[in-house]
């Protein structure tokens, strides 16, 4: 097991060296078989060299039963977002993990996205 | 939908390096290159624009998660790299990412002498009061009495204030703000990179992992909302009493003044002395 899991690690620094950009441009970028929905591939302006990955945000209605989306493979559980919410939209799982227990309270002040210093949870109404 | 903050941070990210990012949970650094990136993409700065150097230390490792033109260069000596820059492409906005140790102690020089000079030069200077990545020795900024791994009974040095060395220096545009004030730091940077010659961001941030832990400051959002009580404004700091002032941060634009900048002065002495002889 131990042996062609490290096989497959050469591969990919192999792959590395010869520079070539992968389509994604990243080995994991966010989790996009949790987030299927909501993601779409945009390309960047003309400077960018890679295909950017972006949670996309659904417009209407949505964002009352989900008013935040967070992005657990980014999140390192510090806390700081459940901390700061201002009414308590936001609370904490047993291993730290932020969840929405109350998405009706949630104001879309944005305090979470500013103070995030993982960029792992976003407000969806804008 | 065009404006999802979010949105805007991941297009300036290069997502083909690791993420979550190296620092540890709760680190001031991401909340700072967030307020940078939103404060780029707000001006509207195309990427190959701007210039990102740093020297070394954790702040120093934001370069390496953002797409623009970056240069990660020796310790301390992350402003002598960009005046190299800025003097070879004086049109580029060159951002300094440093942090206390490497700006104000091993870099010292190099800060005050591109202040002097008033450089166009916006240096982002992350203060969290120690030096996380070498293990916890204590910086220039260690408040008295806190303790580092170096200083296991407390420190006893006096603390440098940065800003005043900054004004002293003859730096033209001189803030202070925390990680906590997210926003504001956002609106400071913007003005700084808008502002033609040296300018000078101080932005006080934690170290939840070992400044945090060695002096019992507690989690990450503790750590935070001592800077939400104890960085106040300027106007706030000065109605305070001496003694209420001990453990009070100022914050606030210090200084903001135009003098001449030194590409655009140099630039003017070349034309000068190339204009053609016969006339």
């Amino acid at each position: 097991m131990s042996g062609s899991k490290k096989t497959e690690k050469k591969k990919a620094y192999g792959s590395k060296k010869t520079g070539k950009i992968r389509k994604n441009g990243s080995k994991k970028p966010v989790d996009v078989e949790k987030l299927k929905e909501g993601m779409v591939i945009i390309k960047d302006d003309k400077h960018s060299k890679m295909e950017v990955e972006v949670p996309e945000v659904k417009s209407t209605g949505d964002y009352k039963k989900n008013p935040v989306y967070i992005y657990y493979d980014w999140c390192k559980r510090c806390g700081i977002c459940v901390a700061f919410c201002p009414t308590g939209a936001l609370g904490r799982r047993a291993d730290g993990s932020p969840y929405v227990p109350h998405p009706e309270k949630c104001i879309h002040c944005e305090m979470c996205d500013r103070l995030c210093p993982d960029f792992a949870i976003t407000g969806a109404k804008r | 939908m065009s404006n999802i903050p979010q949105k805007q941070i991941h297009k300036y990210l290069r997502h083909d390096k690791k993420f979550p990012h190296v620092w540890c949970p709760g680190c001031s650094n991401g909340i700072v290159l967030g307020a940078t990136i939103r404060a780029i993409a707000e001006l509207g700065y195309e990427k190959d624009e701007v210039a990102m150097v740093s020297g070394i230390g954790c702040s120093s490792r934001m370069p390496v998660y953002v797409d623009f033109n970056t240069l990660h260069s020796l310790h301390g000596r992350a402003i002598a790299y960009a005046t190299g820059v800025k003097f070879f492409k004086p049109e580029m906005k060159v951002v300094v990412v440093t942090g206390d140790g490497d700006a104000t102690a091993i870099g010292g020089n190099h800060f005050i002498h591109a202040a002097r000079r008033n450089i166009d030069i916006t240096v982002i200077l992350i203060n969290n009061n120690i030096y996380g990545m070498t293990g916890g020795q204590y910086s220039p900024t260690t408040p008295d009495g806190a303790r580092a791994t170096t200083a296991p009974y407390g420190n006893i040095d006096r603390t440098f204030d940065i800003c005043k060395l900054a004004i002293g220096a003859g730096a033209t545009f001189v803030a202070r703000t925390s990680a906590y004030h997210a926003q504001e730091s956002k609106l400071f940077i913007s003005k700084a990179l808008e502002h033609k010659g040296f300018s000078l961001v101080e932005i006080v941030s934690s170290c939840p992992v070992i400044f945090g832990r060695l002096n019992k400051k507690g989690s990450p959002a503790d750590m935070l909302k001592d800077m939400k009580d104890n960085v106040i404004t300027e106007k706030k700091y000065n109605e305070l009493s001496e003694d209420e002032k001990a453990d009070k941060i100022p914050r606030g634009i210090f200084v903001e003044e135009q003098v001449p900048e030194f590409t655009a002065t140099y630039t003017d002495l070349v034309q000068s002395l190339q204009k053609p002889k016969d006339e």
